[in-house]
């Protein structure tokens, strides 16, 4: 059975239709693929899709299908398609980290986070485009080339994570997962006019994200409603016995949190919301500024106290990133050596060889520099100066949420991104490229939690409002992201 | 020989394999000898994605060994990434500790010929094993067997305080004691459970400075370390003779032909890049969970030498023998205590127990007779109930059928014949078949007495009462 206005079906809403039998699960994945088809996501359109299977994905619908009726009842995601960034680890798909090192690589095991996905009635539809092993902001450091804005394919989707925004904007899939080491799911977010949440550090199991810098990376999820992305969220969370960094702290009750207070008229009151000067510097598009304000009004109308705060370590945080993450992500690539599996260059005759041509041709541009670069900052001589420096910046700027939110403040509201999707091919200059995510990696160096939603457009092209919570603070941040959401309407769109 | 102007001074850095049933950061079987590769999961193969898990077994054995050894358990240690490629660590790291280890500060008591001596432990740190990598299963290629990867290993680093390699060897068959002491390991160094690097360099004697050392590895045995460093140390005297630098380098020792070759990798050249492991958590240990450590800490070899010299009155001979392992000397201080004559258990132990746990090649706890079995024998003994020689017979019998030895002696007739009908029945058949000493005897000879006894023993096959045999004798001497 076709599914009228699919694309803009939300995934509580389809596993309803699901869950009650007005629908089964082949449908909702024949859907997907249909609409995949339609706007052209594959490698010689939008190329926001790397490995996708039809049959296999209506496989596993109909067994979910044959599970349903056994149990007599469908889970949180009953028949709910879902596309996956292509560094997370999933069974019958590859997972490549759209790297040619990992060329024709199938995990044999599936990352937690998927399989508690799957347990609530999910489909693995398709694996998405992205920044090779994450590392970019505009999906263009990709080996398959660069995935396409769906609001305007001239322009990059933002990235990492930049086929999974791509996705959910385009009405493939109403979910998907994307991963954050600095930005990757928040930034994509905007520049795609989605939801984009990195939860707090711990708060979702890494077992089976391949890891970039294991001390910054999380699992994200996207949507086009905040209601999914907190569902999906609850439902991801938790302990993990596979992962010592995975937090034990209660999960859950976000939603149960926004929709008691659904009714309420200003339902943020008694919550302090603070605006941070630095997320405001001089040059920050006019337009988005513009759009920030009007949902600080909105933030006020709903009853928020909102409050001018200072943040000064922010200027810090992109030259820290740089240092941290490339040092962590050298000795998390040190794996891809041609000797287990994924790519080994024909051309190697000696063992020194068989390490220095395979990974010269396997890993690409981006990828090579930052490996160089932590190469260098962890040597001998070098460290004090850069790595343990940075990591001493680093708890300074810690130091600056911690100070806001020890003031009683709830949450911080800021931009997203600097600027709106810029053109494919516009930014050829790496550390212009860096910038691309100064509002945003300061939560990743933190560990708290972040996300973005859909403030408004401008020149037509989407723009996110971030809001940034204390550590476990998820509650607080979608209780204000539903309200803030409900307020704007469609004026999130326009 | 110019050696003697020297003085050898040598540091070991021991690495023990932890004797856990899983390996350090994953749930895969940590066993010796499964086939290439079977022991093996997405961690320790370092599949994409995977995390390391802290085995907390681990912990505990690792903390024990740092305790007895005297270190200080530190509350809070953190593990780090050591970094190279080498096609036997997958992760292209090795996950070790670096500047905060598990424990530091301890020390070690060796016997030298000079008397009591204090070695000084650096450090202990846990760390995981890599692969394997086989060059001669396939030719022309290397295969890699990643069973031991992730293998949980402390690494005890000691001071640069021995200085002769048969101080050296004291250390390393004291550690290997304590180690079978605390059940933390094998300490195998054929199964290569127990792996020795050691540094060393020469000194004129005297001489404060340290000079510079190398590194010699690959010994498989205490005594080829004894050697290597023996070997090594003539080396460095000969090129100092001659005034000529010693180099920094690592040797390899290869017991075959009896000498130390420079390695071809450089290892003074790599730079492992150490920064904290970021997928583990730093390693806290709670006071009270310490406590229990220390707690559980068995009586240690030196401790248990100095009481059984005190408690049982037997050599010191005896006591190096019977304290070399923790089972042996439970199972000599068990029949020891049951009998109440630890003379006679000692030896027992040492001979026939020995003896028959080398013929036999079980391990001491599946032997059939146990210390209370064994003691019961020795009281039977000592009780007049059966002679030396049946008890050596009893005891094969009880090895066999794993029964008490008052039933063997019984079923096999071995308990001690007093009856003066028997015994007058055998001294009768012995002075009939050996007329001349039994003829010179009676006629006053009394020193002929014990070879007529050992004839009616003989006789007797090992059953006559010895003691009646003598008074009979004597009474058909005339004497009395």
């Amino acid at each position: 059975m076709s599914i009228t206005n699919f694309g803009s079906l939300s995934a509580v809403a389809l596993s309803a239709r699901v869950g009650s039998g007005d629908l089964v699960p082949a449908d909702t994945v024949a859907a997907s693929f249909d609409t995949a088809d339609a706007v052209s996501a594959g490698r010689d359109g939008l190329n926001l899709i790397l490995w996708s299977n039809r049959e296999l994905a209506l496989r596993d619908a109909s067994s979910l299908a044959e599970g349903m009726a056994k149990a007599g009842k469908g889970g949180l995601l009953a028949g709910v398609p879902l596309a996956v960034k292509d560094n997370i680890a999933t069974l019958g798909l590859p997972t490549t980290c759209a790297s040619k090192i990992l060329a024709g690589y199938v995990s044999p095991y599936e990352a937690t986070a998927i399989i508690r996905l799957r347990e609530e009635g999910a489909i693995v539809v398709a694996k998405t485009n992205m920044d090779e092993f994450a590392m970019g902001s505009s999906t263009e450091n990709s080996a398959y080339g660069p995935a396409h804005n769906p609001h305007d394919v001239r322009r990059v989707t933002g990235g990492s994570s930049g086929g999974s925004a791509a996705a959910v904007a385009a009405g493939i899939v109403p979910i998907a997962l994307g991963s954050e080491t600095g930005g990757s799911v928040r930034q994509p977010a905007a520049f795609c006019g989605i939801v984009g949440v990195k939860p707090t550090y711990g708060r979702v199991s890494r077992h089976g994200l391949v890891a970039f810098a294991s001390s910054l990376d999380q699992i994200g999820t996207m949507a086009r409603n905040v209601d999914d992305a907190a569902l999906t969220m609850e439902i991801m969370s938790g302990l993990d016995p596979f992962d010592s960094t995975s937090s034990s702290a209660p999960v859950g009750g976000y939603r149960d949190q926004y929709m008691s207070l659904a009714t309420n008229p200003a339902p943020l009151e008694g919550m302090k919301i603070g605006v941070p000067a630095e997320y405001f510097p001089e040059n920050l598009d006019p337009g988005i500024r513009q759009l920030c304000l009007r949902s600080v009004d909105a933030l006020k109308s709903l009853g928020a106290k909102v409050i001018d705060v200072k943040m000064p370590q922010t200027p810090l945080a992109i030259p820290v990133y740089y240092i941290v993450a490339p040092a962590e992500a050298s000795s998390n690539l040190a794996r891809f050596d041609g000797v287990r599996y994924g790519f080994r260059s024909e051309e190697a005759s000696t063992l020194s060889e068989l390490y220095s041509i395979t990974r010269s041709e396997g890993f690409g541009p981006e990828v090579t520099r930052r490996i160089l670069l932590g190469t260098y900052v962890l040597s001998a001589g070098y460290y004090d100066a850069y790595y343990k420096k940075a990591q001493a910046v680093r708890a300074l700027i810690t130091r600056d949420f911690g100070a806001v939110f020890g003031d009683g403040v709830d949450a911080l509201f800021t931009p997203t991104t600097p600027t709106t999707a810029f053109p494919i091919g516009g930014i050829t200059d790496p550390y212009e490229m860096y910038l691309s995510d100064i509002f945003t990696v300061t939560a990743n160096l933190a560990g708290v939690p972040a996300m973005s939603l859909p403030i408004g457009r401008v020149g037509g092209l989407p723009v996110g409002g971030q809001i940034i919570a204390p550590h476990f603070g998820e509650a607080a941040m979608f209780r204000v992201a539903y309200a803030l959401e409900s307020a704007l309407g469609q004026e999130a769109h326009q | 020989m110019s050696d003697e102007r020297y003085e050898m001074v040598v540091g070991l850095e021991v690495h023990v394999q932890l004797k856990t049933k899983s390996k350090a950061f994953c749930g895969c079987s940590a066993d010796f000898g499964a086939p290439p590769n079977a022991n093996t999961c997405p961690v320790c193969l370092a599949l994409p994605g995977a995390l390391p898990v802290l085995n907390e077994k681990a912990v505990e054995l690792a903390s024990r060994a740092a305790v007895a050894l005297g270190c200080t358990l530190h509350p809070v240690s953190v593990f780090a990434r050591k970094n190279y490629f080498y096609p036997d660590l997958p992760k292209g790291y090795q996950i070790s500790q670096f500047d905060q280890p598990l424990a530091t500060n301890g020390k070690l008591e060796i016997e030298t010929a000079d008397g009591k001596k204090q070695i000084g432990i650096t450090r202990v740190h846990m760390e995981e094993d890599a692969g394997k990598s086989l060059h001669d299963r396939y030719p022309g290629e290397t295969a890699i067997d990643l069973n031991r990867s992730g293998v949980p290993l402390i690494e005890i680093v000691s001071e640069p305080d021995m200085r002769s390699s048969a101080e050296a060897g004291a250390y390393l068959r004291s550690l290997r004691q304590i180690l079978l002491y605390l059940r933390v390991s094998d300490v195998s160094m054929e199964e290569g459970s127990l792996r020795v690097d050691a540094n060393i360099s020469a000194r004129l004697k005297g001489q404060k400075e340290l000079g510079t050392k190398t590194e010699v590895k690959n010994m498989n045995s205490f005594s080829g370390v004894e050697r290597a460093l023996d070997f090594e140390f003539a080396r460095q005297c000969a090129l100092l003779d001659r005034g000529e630098k010693i180099s920094q380098q690592t040797l390899l020792w290869d017991a075959a032909k009896g000498e130390a070759r420079v390695s071809r990798t450089k290892e003074g050249s790599h730079d492992y890049r150490y920064f904290p492991e970021p997928d583990l958590l730093p390693l806290v240990l709670d006071k009270n969970w310490i406590n229990e450590i220390k707690a559980s800490i068995p009586e240690l070899p030196a401790d248990r030498k100095k009481r059984f010299a005190e408690e049982y009155r037997i050599s010191s001979e005896e006591i190096e023998q019977l304290t070399s392992a923790t089972d042996l000397s439970d199972y000599f201080e068990s029949a020891a205590r049951e009998s109440g004559d630890p003379k006679a258990a000692a030896n027992w132990v040492m001979g026939e127990v020995q003896a028959a746990l080398n013929i036999s090649g079980v391990s001491l706890d599946q032997l059939r007779v146990r210390p209370a079995d064994l003691a019961q024998l020795i009281k039977l003994i000592r009780d007049g109930l059966v002679s030396h020689a049946a008890g050596k017979k009893i005891f094969a019998r009880m090895l066999e059928t794993g029964k008490p030895a008052a039933q063997v002696a019984h079923d096999e007739s071995l308990l001690k014949v007093g009856d003066d009908s028997a015994l007058t029945g055998w001294i009768d058949e012995v002075i009939r078949e050996h007329p001349d000493e039994a003829g010179r005897y009676l006629a006053g000879e009394k020193k002929l007495q014990g070879v007529l006894v050992g004839f009616v023993m003989k006789k007797s096959g090992g059953k006559a009462d010895p003691k009646r045999v003598n008074q009979l004798l004597m009474s058909r001497a005339g004497g009395g």
